[in-house]
């Protein structure tokens, strides 16, 4: 490695990169887009969900239980007559659920007889139905826990359940999303923005000049892999920055682990995309490839936005050799939980691991000659 | 076999380069041994798809043979490529120029890629600057450059560090003559100081300029010499033939149908014959023929003419139908912007009925932009233009009919056969019935595509990829034909075919609009347009542009130094307006 030919070849890099808006828009706009997509318009809590309450007979037994609901943030109560019209409302998605408290049902609690009270929910997207399953049966217990309180005897239930929720207990779903999309930026500028380069130099007969010069690939590569190396990092520094302070996702692990992890996961993602313009020499194909091999199964199988132990066991298994599953899981930690060691570092080796695989590979692959 | 000897720049032992596989293999050297000397220019001469680029990159060691040895100045370049890539440089055809840095980034990108130090360079910066020109230019992008700007720094960057062996492949393509003729200057000087060069060229009168020609064709060396040795081997089968009433290019083709005549090409005032070896000159009544000195397009013919299967040659047309004065095209006043950049300058020009009107120009000099807007594919920013009586933008699809157009890189579909190919057209211009298989047959007869009726279209020849396209565009009859650079990187061979074929459209009343950045191609126009940077140099019949340039040194230019002469006073002009 020779520094007079390396520094010519980042000095080249690094304007190329001011003067080329679309490299910038991809290190910054992009992330910047991502971010606010996800911090403000997609939210996966489930909040003023339309619920039809049907009361076959309405007494002050039940009232207690309807008025939980309706100051739940989490519902809009619907009072209505009968099953069959709400049954209607559901079929037509104006509600999401039917609470069916029967006609004896007051009579129930006052029996030894379990009380029974009917949940119907619209399974069609699965996750809000779970979150609207959680969210009724925590009214429920609050319920339960007045009545109890009232009557001064045990109600049925006799073990009292207290909810806590851990590493999120706002459960706002951007403080695990944004984590993650830092994972995904961080893809798209090592993978996709360094194999769109390294297709342009090609393309335009540049890569040909660079090889009939007398410099080595390992600088060639190098030359490469330092200035998208620091442009990556800043792109998560910008990332980091928005989450904690637009965002107020809480950070409680150490910062420097998240740089630490980052730069590994860097590394990995130069590697693939190094090795993917070694592959394809136009840009278009370049692209594509980036796209679906590292962008793609990164936003859907690295369990950034989808839940990898919900996923079917073939899938799961494909989502190991993913990179961006270990760097998301890394990620949620330190955000969320902190520095838990038995997650990062197992995490980490893999992706020290995946680092050297993807630029060993690159470099031995790579020759200086056009054929 | 050769072995590499201290005074050869270049040694090829028995080289064989493969590219693909399959249906797609292509043998681009074969067995090839050549020494080139060292301190010397040769040039590589070669129709398009002979091997010259495969060559030069295999003496940069950007490719490995599959058999045989390289060796570049005494080094076996497989085994030593670094060692060998720091005492060569090498300009790609493309330039290798980093288009969004300036001049002086890309020098100093290329200069630091060398190894040199801070205070060799700026010594070395201010000689290549001076040498080239390019002083004051060396904050713009190079990507802003004119085309022979942008020749010139590809060069400097290859310069850096003197090299002792520089390699060019295809300099001067599509760059203005005078930036030609400058680079040869340049060339010049290198040799002086010691420096061995091998350049490859489509241009046939570069050919001149060296002192070693290597004559390349299918991956094999025809012929290896000096080229003025080359050319007086035809002592006395060239001549000038004029002939009192016959126009030039009438009598032209009657030449061609005469059997020992291998070539006819139209020079300034006269034809240019080159006769089979041990012929006469045929006798044609009035014809006077004047013996002359080869050219090196003739030795080109001579020697590649015996490796081809003769072509059917176009038939000699009857003398040329009288023309018809009707205007078919006019342009008035016509600019057009690309953001703050003038691309073309107030163009105004008319053309007739069965004209061959030619547009000239560098590359960047504003042709095809002038031909987007006449074929109504780009908005005028100012100006009218009436193709056919009717602005092709505006106008209905029955209009854009009258017109015929082949593209730059002749748009075909690369992964349909050449049937797919015609049909596609022909449905596209509606073509049916009767009409439909009738003007089918006719391409198929008329370019001799038989053979290659079912191979796809991006697997030909380039000569026979132009003749597909000529044939797609003619499909549907147009009465105007435009043509954007049909003859780039076509060998001579086939552009004077081409030639031939479109003079035989004209003289059956096509009009045709063409460009071309080859200068010698201006005689086979009836009416030129001079193009530089946009603007008009000058418009009127070859006849008239030589004369126009005509000086004391010089009473009887070629289009070439005429369109120098014609530049040079332009750029005055600017410079006293400014």
């Amino acid at each position: 490695m020779n520094g007079r030919r390396l520094a010519g070849l980042i000095t080249k890099e690094t304007l190329q990169i001011f003067r080329d808006p679309s490299a910038l828009g991809i290190a910054f706009i992009l992330p910047l887009f991502l971010l606010l997509l996800f911090g403000f318009g997609v939210s996966l809590n489930a909040e003023h969900v339309p619920i039809g309450v049907v009361a076959d007979h309405p007494n002050p037994t039940t009232d207690p239980l309807v008025a939980a609901l309706r100051h739940s943030r989490y519902f809009e109560v619907r009072p209505l007559a009968g099953l069959g019209p709400a049954r209607d409302l559901l079929s037509r998605r104006e509600i999401d659920a039917i609470l069916w408290l029967r006609n004896d049902f007051a009579r129930q609690t006052l029996t030894e007889a379990p009380a029974t009270i009917g949940l119907i929910v619209n399974g069609t997207d699965a996750n809000t139905a779970r979150l609207v399953q959680g969210y009724v049966l925590q009214a429920w217990m609050i319920w339960l826990a007045q009545q109890n309180q009232a009557a001064a005897r045990p109600l049925g239930l006799s073990v009292a359940l207290q909810f806590r929720i851990w590493f999120n207990p706002a459960l706002r779903s951007q403080d695990y999303l944004v984590p993650g999309l830092i994972a995904i930026i961080m893809t798209l500028i090592g993978a996709l923005l360094t194999a769109l380069v390294v297709a342009r130099e090609w393309e335009r007969g540049t890569m040909e000049a660079l090889m009939a010069a007398p410099v080595t690939m390992a600088e060639i590569l190098a030359g490469k892999l330092l200035p998208y190396f620091v442009l990556g990092m800043g792109g998560m520094a910008l990332s980091v920055a928005l989450a904690v302070f637009v965002f107020a996702v809480p950070l409680h692990g150490s910062v420097l682990i998240l740089a630490l992890a980052s730069a590994l996961f860097m590394l990995v993602a130069l590697g693939m995309g190094l090795l993917i313009s070694s592959l394809a020499r136009i840009q278009f194909v370049a692209g594509q490839i980036a796209i679906v091999v590292t962008f793609l199964p990164a936003f859907i199988l690295s369990g950034f936005v989808f839940d990898i132990r919900s996923m079917p066991a073939p899938v799961q298994m494909i989502t190991r050799i993913l990179p961006a599953r270990y760097f998301v899981s890394i990620l949620q930690s330190v955000f969320l939980a902190g520095d838990v060691w038995s997650v990062i570092l197992p995490d980490m080796a893999v992706l020290a691991v995946m680092a050297t695989f993807f630029l060993g590979v690159t470099l031995a692959r790579s020759r200086k000659r056009l054929d | 076999m050769a072995e590499p000897v201290g005074a050869d720049a270049l040694v090829f032992a028995g080289v064989s380069k493969v590219f693909g596989a399959g249906r797609a293999r292509i043998t681009a050297l074969d067995d090839l041994s050549l020494a080139i000397k060292a301190g010397r220019v040769t040039g590589l001469l070669g129709p398009d798809g002979a091997g010259k680029t495969t060559m030069i990159r295999l003496a940069a060691g950007l490719l490995r043979a599959d058999r045989g040895r390289v060796h570049v100045l005494g080094q076996n370049i497989t085994k030593t490529a670094r060692a060998v890539q720091q005492r060569i440089g090498y300009m790609p055809q493309r330039f290798g120029l980093y288009e969004d840095l300036t001049v002086q980034e890309n020098l100093d990108l290329y200069a630091r890629l060398q190894g040199l130090a801070r205070a060799g360079r700026l010594a070395r910066y201010a000689e290549l600057l001076k040498l080239t020109a390019l002083g004051p230019f060396r904050a713009r992008p190079a990507g802003k450059l004119s085309g022979g700007m942008k020749q010139k720094l590809g060069l400097a960057c290859a310069l850096l560090r003197i090299p002792e062996f520089l390699l060019l492949d295809e300099p001067t393509v599509g760059v203005d003559p005078i930036s030609r003729r400058e680079l040869w200057h340049i060339i010049a000087a290198l040799r002086a100081e010691g420096v061995s060069v091998l350049v490859s060229t489509a241009y046939l009168d570069e050919a001149e300029r060296c002192d070693d020609v290597v004559l390349l064709d299918r991956g094999r060396a025809l012929a290896q010499a000096d080229p003025a040795a080359m050319e007086s081997a035809l002592q006395g089968r060239c001549f000038r033939v004029t002939h009192p009433t016959t126009p030039r290019r009438a009598l032209q083709q009657t030449l061609l149908a005469q059997l020992p005549v291998l070539e006819a090409r139209l020079d300034a005032t006269s034809v240019h014959v080159l006769l089979a070896p041990d012929t006469t000159p045929p006798d044609i009544t009035g014809a006077a023929w004047q013996g002359v000195a080869a050219r090196f397009a003739d030795v080109f013919v001579d020697r590649l003419h015996a490796r081809r299967p003769a072509h059917a040659r176009a038939e000699a047309t009857a003398p040329a139908t009288p023309r018809e004065s009707e205007v078919v095209l006019e342009v008035r006043g016509l600019n057009r912007f690309f953001g703050d950049f003038h691309a073309v300058r107030d163009i105004e020009f008319t053309v007739k009925r069965g004209e061959v009107f030619g547009l000239l120009g560098a590359n960047g000099a504003g042709k095809t932009t002038t031909f987007r807007m006449l074929c109504g594919l780009l908005p005028a920013s100012s100006g009218s233009l009436l193709v056919a009586g009717q602005n092709l933008l505006k106008a209905p699809a029955e209009a854009r009919r009258q017109i015929g157009y082949v593209a730059q890189k002749f748009s075909l579909y690369g992964t349909l056969s050449v049937a797919q190919n015609l049909a596609f057209f022909a449905a596209a211009y509606g073509l049916r019935g009767e009409r439909r298989g009738r003007r089918l047959a006719w391409a198929e007869e008329e370019f001799e595509l038989g053979p290659f009726q079912a191979m796809n279209a991006g697997d030909l020849p380039l000569g026979y990829k132009q003749r597909l396209a000529l044939a797609c565009a003619l499909l549907h009859e147009p009465p105007i034909l435009f043509l954007d650079e049909p003859t780039s990187g076509v060998d001579p061979l086939t552009r004077s075919e081409f030639w031939q074929r479109i003079n035989h459209y004209a003289a059956a009343g096509t009009t045709v609009l063409v460009t071309t950045h080859f200068m010698d191609e201006a005689e086979y126009c009836d009416h030129l347009l001079l193009m530089s940077l946009g603007a008009a140099l000058a418009a009127g019949t070859p006849a008239e542009i030589r004369a126009a340039a005509a000086s004391a040194e010089n009473p009887d230019p070629s289009m070439e130094d005429a369109f120098i002469a014609l530049i040079a006073a332009h750029e005055q002009t600017i410079r006293r307006a400014a």
